[in-house]
């Protein structure tokens, strides 16, 4: 393991000497993304303003360059880290240029005048996230993803080492929030930043982060790489999600199934079944699905919405015994509707729940299924 | 784009420089003997002529004055406003102005009775006790109260209450100093000695110099207290000196000239407006020469206008000043509409 740049030991952190959140021992290493989740109220902010020293700790210490935060002056702090945080801030007649110039102030003299190097790092951190063209706007007048932009232009202007920041992406669309977070990639790939930040969006976190912290109930719940926090139920669990589940493996929220004897057996296969079990999840009809083969793109929404699902091995032609068991789910059912467009060697012996629903006048048009 | 910048903050420093020698002059030949410029001229560079004694004991010191106490409310006012981040903050404002006055007025009363006079130092003193009193209490309560508009309700009310402490204790005063007191307590230039001249042009220009140098962490705290301490600036530190500089500044001036109105919220946004920044090593010395040209306009109206009565300088500015704090708040308005 590298040796972090800023790195906190047994720190505890809270307001007012009264603990917040424990046991956080985290290094921010350079080329790095270390991205904090957890939910809403549990402290992120409270880790990040303490280790940009906004805050005190309330025992424990953050080093920088193994120095204890506490010891430093705020300038030297200052030239190896920076922040964009939460809040907007709106400075009188200030355009983004001014306020990308900002970033230099560590490096200006008494007077705060910008040297012509000062001006061309500025310059450059302009490019790079590309608000060049914003240079003359009143920063006051820009959207809110071009203001998170120049902010993060500033940050870099203050040519830091570590980064820190607070929801950076909140607020952004998603086009925005995706152009932001390569643009962390590329800092961190180019510059060998050390990336700290704190992300609502789960399947942001679990594709953009090198290390995921998570904190719940007071304290730091995980730490690890995001194929080890990103899997299973783990995510509910972190967050207490009552209604509905996280796919961790895909990274989607997903609704609860509708409870009750199901009403209407879907044949899909193939993710052909995805939008007919969204549409009966809100309608509010119970369903049963079948007969999914274990790697079957349906699987993971059939599993999450469907009150049955009949499945089978993969990589294998579904089985006769297979297609019994759906045929008695669906006896059950009012109707039988096939979201499938086509059937292959692995799903052939689904045709035979159509054939046998055709039979038993259960079978319903796809597009019949807004009548029910 | 820096270059353009740059043309327009010299053509602001040029105008200002320019309306600052016409009106100084203006306040030299204008008042109830006339002078010609010739006559003007004559007297300031040879100390000769008819009028030589008015202008040197008189008028110099009170033009003077104007200017130096005009910058001082300006510059104080904008140090108040980079500190709440709001625009209409200012000394008058804030009840500070009100405090520093009553301080003053007990001070006053205080020492005549026991027939000791205090000198000018022992008033900008006062007022400057009077000045971190109420300071103090707002910054009491703005740590409680998030609003704004309401901490302005709450200097405001500071204000009242002071001016009614005031108007109490100089009614009750002995007969012969309450012409003298009521005079200063509703603000004037008039009466300026040099020794007066003297201990202010110390002081404010003294206070200017350390302001200016504040100007690097001022422009950083304008995007907000924690990006100033993310950029280096020791946040506490600078707060004090803020705070401490700007009740210095609108100390001297109400300890000479009694609570002058609206200066330190009309000036710096003319200044804004004209220059076209915030910036605040621009700010500062442009708001300092804007608050001495505003005084020393309204100085001159109040003298003349219905002479020999001389109008209070606090009637003159309120009606330059209002409109312009009216016209800033309709604008922001609608720029927050806009955005």
């Amino acid at each position: 393991m590298a040796e972090a740049i800023l790195r906190s030991d047994s720190l505890i952190v809270g307001y007012g000497g009264n603990p917040v959140i424990s046991g956080i021992d985290l290094g921010a290493e350079a080329g790095k993304i270390l991205t904090l989740i957890g939910p809403n109220g549990a402290g992120k902010s409270t880790i990040l303003k303490t280790l940009i020293k906004q805050l005190p700790p309330v025992s424990g210490a953050v080093y920088l360059d193994g120095q204890e935060l506490g010891t430093l002056k705020a300038r030297d702090i200052a030239l190896k880290v920076s922040a964009v945080l939460t809040g907007r801030p709106n400075p009188e007649l200030m355009t983004c240029g001014d306020v990308v110039a900002t970033g230099r102030y560590p490096y200006t003299g008494r007077l705060g005048i910008l040297s012509d190097h000062d001006r061309e790092v500025a310059a450059e951190s302009m490019e790079l996230v590309q608000v060049t063209e914003l240079k003359d706007r009143d920063f006051n007048r820009i959207s809110d993803g071009q203001r998170q932009r120049v902010l993060l232009a500033r940050a870099i202007c203050q040519e830091p080492r570590v980064l820190i920041m607070d929801e950076p992406t909140s607020f952004l669309d998603i086009r925005h929030k995706l152009d932001f977070l390569y643009l962390l990639r590329k800092l961190v790939l180019e510059r060998q930043l050390a990336i700290v930040l704190s992300l609502h969006e789960l399947e942001l976190a679990q594709r953009f982060s090198d290390t995921v912290l998570c904190v719940r109930g007071g304290k730091v719940d995980r730490i690890g790489p995001p194929e080890e926090i990103f899997r299973g139920n783990y995510i509910a669990e972190l967050y207490g999600v009552e209604h509905g589940s996280y796919n961790a493996e895909l990274g989607c929220v997903e609704t609860e199934a509708v409870q009750g004897t199901p009403r209407v057996f879907v044949v899909g296969g193939g993710g052909s079944g995805i939008p007919t079990y969204r549409l009966l999840q809100r309608r509010g009809i119970p369903f049963a699905a079948g007969v999914l083969p274990l790697n079957d793109a349906d699987l993971p929404i059939a599993m999450a919405l469907a009150t049955e699902v009949v499945t089978d091995k993969a990589f294998e032609p579904v089985s006769a015994e297979a297609v019994s068991k759906a045929l008695a789910l669906a006896e059950k059912c009012e109707k039988v509707v096939c979201a499938a467009e086509g059937f292959g060697t692995m799903t052939a012996e689904n045709r035979r729940i159509l054939t046998w629903a055709e039979e038993m006048g259960k079978l319903l048009p796809l597009e019949a299924l807004n009548t029910l | 784009m820096k270059d353009k910048r740059n043309a327009i903050y010299a053509a602001g420093f040029l105008i200002l420089g320019v309306l600052l020698l016409v009106l100084l002059v203006l306040n030299v030949a204008i008042g109830s003997s006339k002078m010609t410029l010739q006559q003007v001229f004559q007297i300031l560079f040879t100390r000769q002529g008819d009028n030589s004694a008015i202008v040197w004991n008189i008028r110099l010191p009170r033009l003077l004055t104007a200017a130096l106490l005009g910058g001082a409310l300006a510059v104080s006012g904008f140090l108040l406003q980079t500190f709440f981040g709001n625009p209409i903050a200012g000394p008058f404002v804030l009840g500070i102005s009100s405090s520093a006055k009553l301080l003053v007025a007990l001070t006053m009363i205080g020492s005549l009775a026991r027939g000791v006079a205090v000198g000018s130092l022992g008033m900008i003193l006062a007022a400057f006790v009077g000045s971190m009193l109420s300071m103090g209490a707002i910054l009491l309560v703005s740590s409680r109260l998030k609003s704004m508009s309401l901490l302005i309700v709450c200097g405001i009310m500071i204000g009242y209450i002071c001016s009614a402490v005031t108007d109490l204790v100089v009614t009750f005063a002995n007969d012969s100093n309450i012409v003298n007191l009521h005079n200063w307590s509703l603000g004037s230039f008039s009466g300026m000695k040099w020794s007066s001249v003297g201990t202010i042009a110390v002081t404010v220009l003294a206070s200017l110099a350390l302001t200016f140098l504040l100007s690097k962490p001022m422009g950083a705290y304008q995007l907000g207290e924690n990006y100033a301490q993310n950029m280096g600036v020791n946040v506490k530190l600078f707060r004090i000196e803020l705070i401490l500089l700007s009740s210095i500044l609108s100390a001297c001036v109400t300890a000479f000239a009694g609570p002058i109105s609206f200066v330190g919220i009309a000036v710096p946004h003319l200044i804004k407006t004209l220059f076209r920044t915030a910036k605040p090593i621009i700010m500062i010395p442009a708001c300092f020469l804007g608050g001495g040209v505003f005084c020393l306009l309204c100085d001159l109206i109040a003298r003349t206008l219905f002479a020999p009565t001389e109008l209070s300088i606090s009637s003159v500015t309120a009606i330059f000043g209002v409109p312009v704090v009216i016209w800033m708040l309709l604008k922001r308005q609608k720029s927050k509409e806009g955005a």
